[in-house]
This record gives structure tokens, sequence and C-alpha cells, in this order.
């Protein structure tokens, strides 16, 4: 009995390796053996130009830097321009009064603790080369074009 | 004592009797270098990096953290130190704020800040006194690089000079109002006007 456990784990294994060669597909791109050139870095956009959505319910981007802004225990540079208090000051656009409740949609007085952390969905764009490219459409132009 | 000091002054009144006027001035003037060379080649010691770091207190904590901010590293390479920002550059003030250090020394010699956790509980305060001060001298050590006549608002992104061409411009806000905490990590900011969201 252990004798063919064993055979078929062999053979098993040879067929594994037989297709792992040409047939996965890896985001590696080089020999496992070599360092592959990491790519540029790229540079943050910063022009303040709202972007509309890439695809449905996106979290809006950040259209500026935000280089060595803390988000931490201490402060929180987003929210000292976005939160409701200082947009009047400000002018920056408020975060959205979901971030001012709970996950029951009650209303807390102030930014909701699992709301705090921005950049968990807020991002900044860069001008690096998109990996993939992207077809999505809006629902208005959706609807327009069944029309 | 009287009778000493009324002695002193009648020597000091008195032409010397072994030295020459030319000895005399010219030795003065040599002495004035010296001694006034010395004493700004110390304070400008006093300036370097080497010697804010050479307390762990400052390599540790403070010098730590500028590092990988944007006045330390960038693409062009100027750098700002711990005395462009912290020490005024003109002689009357430099010599105030350097008197200001010697509690400093004080808080070096007795510990004041000698932990990692000393230093955080202290840091709210030492930061408010640091604001208070650029406020007070209108960022004085931030425009001795920033100028502000030299601003290209062209050049900055909209909501930068919409801020400078407004706020900033108009003299109702400073540099530290805004740019806190831009080379050194913030104490907690709960309380602090602008920021407790």
């Amino acid at each position: 009995m252990n004798k063919w456990i064993a055979v078929l784990a062999c053979l098993l294994l040879v067929t594994g390796f037989a297709v792992a060669d040409d047939e996965i597909a890896t985001l590696r791109g080089a020999a496992i053996d070599t360092e592959k050139e990491p790519p540029r870095l790229a540079n943050v956009d910063n022009r303040d130009i709202k972007r509309p959505r890439a695809y449905p319910m996106q979290p809006p981007t950040i259209p500026h830097k935000i280089r060595d802004y803390r988000v931490d225990l201490n402060s929180n540079k987003c929210l000292s321009c976005h939160s409701r208090k200082q947009t009047g000051e400000s002018q920056a656009p408020m975060i959205s009064v979901t971030h001012y409740q709970d996950r029951d949609g009650n209303f807390l007085a102030d930014v909701s603790p699992r709301r705090y952390f921005c950049e968990q969905c807020h991002v900044v764009q860069t001008d690096a080369r998109s990996l993939v490219g992207n077809e999505f459409e809006d629902i208005d132009s959706l609807l327009r074009k069944a029309k | 004592m009287i009778e000493r000091i009324k002695r002193y002054w009648a020597t000091l009144r008195r032409p010397s009797k072994h030295f020459s006027l030319g000895f005399l001035t010219l030795g003065g003037f040599a002495m004035g270098i010296i001694f006034w060379g010395g004493f700004n080649t110390v304070l400008e010691f006093t300036n370097t990096e080497m010697f804010c770091t050479g307390c762990h207190e400052m390599r540790e904590n403070v010098y730590a953290e500028l590092q990988y901010t944007i006045h330390f590293s960038n693409r062009s390479g100027v750098r700002a130190k711990c005395s462009d920002c912290h020490v005024p550059h003109d002689w009357t003030h430099k010599m105030a704020r350097k008197m200001q250090a010697s509690k400093e020394v004080w808080g070096k010699i007795f510990g004041t800040i000698n932990t990692r956790e000393k230093f955080l509980d202290k840091r709210l305060e030492l930061a408010q006194h640091e604001w208070a001060r650029l406020k007070a001298n209108d960022s004085l050590e931030c425009r001795n690089c920033h100028d502000f006549d030299y601003m290209d608002f062209t050049k900055q992104s909209p909501r930068a000079s919409n801020q400078h061409s407004t706020s900033l411009a108009s003299g109702d806000k400073t540099c530290i109002d805004c740019h806190k905490g831009i080379a050194h990590e913030l104490p907690d900011m709960s309380g602090v006007p602008g920021w407790d969201d």
C-alpha cells in the first residue's frame, strides 16, 4: 500500500514540474537565479485636480503629494484640513459623513476610529505606466447608451 | 573693599611704565582678534551638527527623525542642519538664544530627557516652545531660506499657491501655523488648534 502511494507521489511531482516551467503565469519576468532591475520610482501627481472614479464604489483618490504626512496616534495630517471642523478654514473637501458613523449607522461626534487611517482606502496617483488597461464605464454612460 | 577698587582704578588710570604705546595698541589689537575670533569659533562650533548630535538625546530622537524628511534628503541635495532652523542667524538674537541654551546644558546634566520615554513625555512642551518662538519671530528661520518675495506661485500647486497668496501674503498666518512637524515627529496634538480633529 505504502509503496503505491510513494509511486503515485513521484508521478505527481514529475508531472507537476513538467507543467511548472512554461504554463504557470508569473509576475517575476526573469529567471529565478537573476535579479530583475526594478522599475523607476514614479512621481506623485500633485495637480490638485479631482479625478473621476475608475471602478464602482472607488474611494476618491488623493490629488496631491502626501510626503511625510503623519497619520498616527499623535496626529492626523489629513484631518487637519479635511475634517469637518477644519474644512471651513482650509476649504478642502470634507470627508464623507459616513466617516462620522459607526458600523451600525449611528452618528458620532468625531471621526469613527475605523475610518481614521485615511490611506487604507485613499491613495495618491503617480505618473507610472498602468500595468493593465481599464475599460470601466460609469453607470450613467451605460444608461445613456442603453436609451 | 572700596579701598581695593580705588587702588585698581588708580593703576588703570596711570600711564604704562614699562610698555610702549605701540606694544599696547598693537598687542591689544592682536589679543582682540584672538579673543573675539576664538569666541566666535567656539560659538560656531556649538552650531555644528556634530556638536548637536554629540548627545544621544539629540542623535537618537530628533536627528533620527529628521533624516527621512525633505529637509534632510531630497532631489537637489540642499539640506538644513539643526542650527539652520533652531538658532537665529543674526548676532544679537543668536546670543540671546545661546544664553537660553544654558538651560539645555542643565537638562543634559540632570538627565531631563535621557530616555526615549522621558523625551516623549516632554515632547509637547518642547515643541510648544519652538512653535511659540517661530510664531513670535514670524518664522524667521524658515524665511532665511524660503523667502516669500521670491516664491513663484505659478510653480506651486493650486492648493499651495492659494494658501500662500492669501493667508501668508496678508501676514495673517506665518509658516509654522500650517507647517508643523515637517522635520520631526509630532507630539500628541489633541488640543492644539488646527489639529484637534
